[in-house]
């Protein structure tokens, strides 16, 4: 078989979509400040405004005016919890409920209010990835400020039962946020459904480009700036607009919310295809996260006996570009927090790799990986000190 | 491959994780009189060495491990270097030995190169206790690190083998440090090291 270049990281970023690039070029002539109100800023506003109308419209948000762009997923995130230092050191609720199995950015943004003496609790999950209800129920009280569980893992594609966790922290008092940033664009979205106080969002992760993103806040919901300054975004969040950051965002959003059903039809058999492909061609793989409440395009696989930086790496040289959760690619001792929360001991985790299929992933690209990924572990297990 | 970025690494630790040298292979009959296995699969590598030594040289070596790109490929660079070397040389190559035969990793990949001479040294004492002649390197190419009372990197290395965990662990059964302390930071470091690698 011929040598191809497979890109399946779509969970670590999408590719601009061509629509929304050609969008974004064109829009790179309106250079005026969308906050002037002569007649240049005044249509760049307008465009500015188009965009978030888009953006609302994908997740269902009623009130435009409560999707506040931002520079990305992390600082939605951030902007969240720093909203909740300022509301816990003024009232009488402190306590934050999360899981352990979040991203990055919601972790050490919870283990930051932990230092300033919030209570804190990190959630089990089951060994699908599941935030278990009866332990979220168990965990939230009077003193519940906010409770925050991402919508889908980024590592193993885990699409948690939000309504059901939104209403346990309703019934509790305490605000809902929820990190969405792998769910939008991949599975439907909807802020009334899914009762969320806050919700995080990211463009790059849809085939929009880099260093755009947006944080929705219920009507109503208390909102602290993170970045002071101007009366952008009603004061919420200063800074000038990034302009054609987020006209191509709002683009992005609405081809999203045109083919969703499609994309995710279309994937998901991609993805099963390719589960099943290297389930029935490599001996002893375990197949991690959730069996159906799974992203489309998220197909995450042990390989006992292979490590997952060297099975990545093996990939790389025919040309396939994954992740691992493997603690040799992450700089840290440490493999994913996200696969060990599951329970599937250190040696899954390090010889675990997520494949994320996306929009351009076609069936002969699955099928070129599926017969490269057998040969690659069984040379690797055949030098390992453990054998399969 | 002239573009940078088209591996990794180095050249060099390309052609050996991708073509392995002395992989051990179960169908050849490899016969050896040396084992070493060093690591742990927890920590995401484990490493083992087999040897043939005659008359108190590497007549020939085979290995196999559970690690990544950078662990076989200085595994692989080491089992050429050592065929034909007398033990006690063999004992005492550094892995910035290897790491410079490689051409060079990157530093947070260095740990990944000290499990093969942590197994190559492991089959050598093996050779030795078998021999009667168990513990005679223990000292070879050991770095002193408490000055106060002559505590090298490997008793700190076979304190953590037999079981020292932290820093207390450690001073009860080397005495390290008890004199005027200043060698704990880089004492504990190995510490840090030894639990990873050994633990």
């Amino acid at each position: 078989m011929e040598r191809r270049l497979v890109y399946m990281d779509y969970n670590a970023t999408t590719p601009l979509r061509p629509e929304v690039k050609a969008a974004m070029i064109e829009d790179l002539e309106v250079f005026a400040n969308a906050s002037s109100m002569h007649e240049a800023g005044r249509r760049a506003r307008a465009r500015v405004e188009e965009a978030r109308a888009r953006v609302a419209r994908l997740v269902g948000a009623d009130d435009p005016e409560r999707v506040i762009f931002t520079s990305g997923g992390s600082e939605s995130n951030n902007t969240v919890f720093a909203t909740m230092f300022h509301l816990g050191r003024a009232g009488s609720r402190r306590g934050i409920v999360t899981t352990k199995i979040e991203h990055p950015c919601v972790l050490n943004a919870a283990k930051w209010l932990e230092a300033e003496g919030f209570p804190v609790t990190f959630l089990d999950v089951d060994e699908y990835g599941m935030v278990r209800l009866d332990q979220l129920r168990a965990s939230v009280g009077p003193d519940t400020l906010l409770v925050s569980v991402m919508a889908a893992n980024n590592e193993i594609g885990t699409i948690q039962d939000m309504a059901a966790i939104s209403g346990v922290a309703k019934a509790a008092g305490a605000f809902f946020h929820s990190d969405a940033t792998q769910a939008v664009g991949k599975v439907r979205v909807d802020v009334r459904e899914w009762g969320v106080d806050y919700m995080t969002m990211s463009c790059h992760k849809l085939y929009g480009p880099k260093g755009v993103g947006a944080l929705y806040a219920r009507p109503g919901a208390p909102l602290e700036p993170l970045i002071r300054g101007g009366h952008q975004e009603h004061g919420f969040r200063a800074g000038t607009y990034n302009n054609q950051g987020i006209l191509g965002f709002g683009l992005a959003a609405d081809l999203a919310r045109a083919e969703l059903d499609e994309y995710s039809a279309r994937v998901r058999a991609l993805r099963n295809r390719m589960r099943d492909g290297i389930v029935a061609s490599v001996p002893k793989v375990r197949v991690n996260g959730h069996p159906e409440s799974v992203l489309p395009n998220t197909l995450n696989v042990s390989f006992p006996g292979a490590e997952g930086e060297a099975i990545l790496l093996s990939l790389d040289l025919e040309g396939i570009r994954v992740s691992t959760g493997s603690a040799c690619a992450s700089g840290s001792l440490e493999p994913s927090h996200v696969l060990l929360a599951t329970g599937v001991g250190p040696e899954l985790a390090h010889g675990s790799i997520r494949f994320s299929l996306g929009r351009d992933t076609t069936e002969a690209e699955v099928d070129y990986v599926v017969s490269k990924i057998g040969p690659i572990i069984a040379r690797l297990r055949a030098m390992s000190t453990v054998s399969y | 491959m002239s573009d940078a970025f088209a591996w990794l690494y180095s050249d060099v630790v390309k052609e050996h994780f991708t073509n392995p040298k002395n992989v051990l292979n179960p169908d050849e009959g490899f016969v050896s009189n040396a084992e070493g296995m060093t690591g742990n699969i927890k920590c995401g590598d484990q490493m083992m060495f087999l040897l043939r030594i005659e008359g108190d040289v590497i007549a020939d070596a085979r290995w196999k491990t559970y690690g990544c790109a950078s662990a076989i490929a200085s595994t692989s660079m080491l089992s050429e270097v050592i065929k034909g070397m007398g033990i006690k040389e063999a004992y005492n190559i550094k892995p910035d030995d290897i790491v410079k035969r490689l051409g060079g990793l990157p530093d947070n990949k260095i740990h990944c190169s000290v499990l093969g001479d942590k197994a190559l040294r492991a089959a050598i004492d093996d050779y030795l206790a078998k021999n009667g002649r168990e513990g005679e390197f223990r000292n070879e190419g050991a770095r002193i690190i408490c000055s106060c009372l002559n505590i090298s990197d490997r008793d700190i290395e076979e304190a953590v083998k037999q079981g020292a965990r932290d820093w207390n662990g450690l001073q009860e059964r080397t005495k390290i440090g008890t004199v005027c302390g200043g060698c704990k930071t880089a004492a504990e470091e190995l510490l840090h090291e030894y639990v990873h690698i050994f633990a």
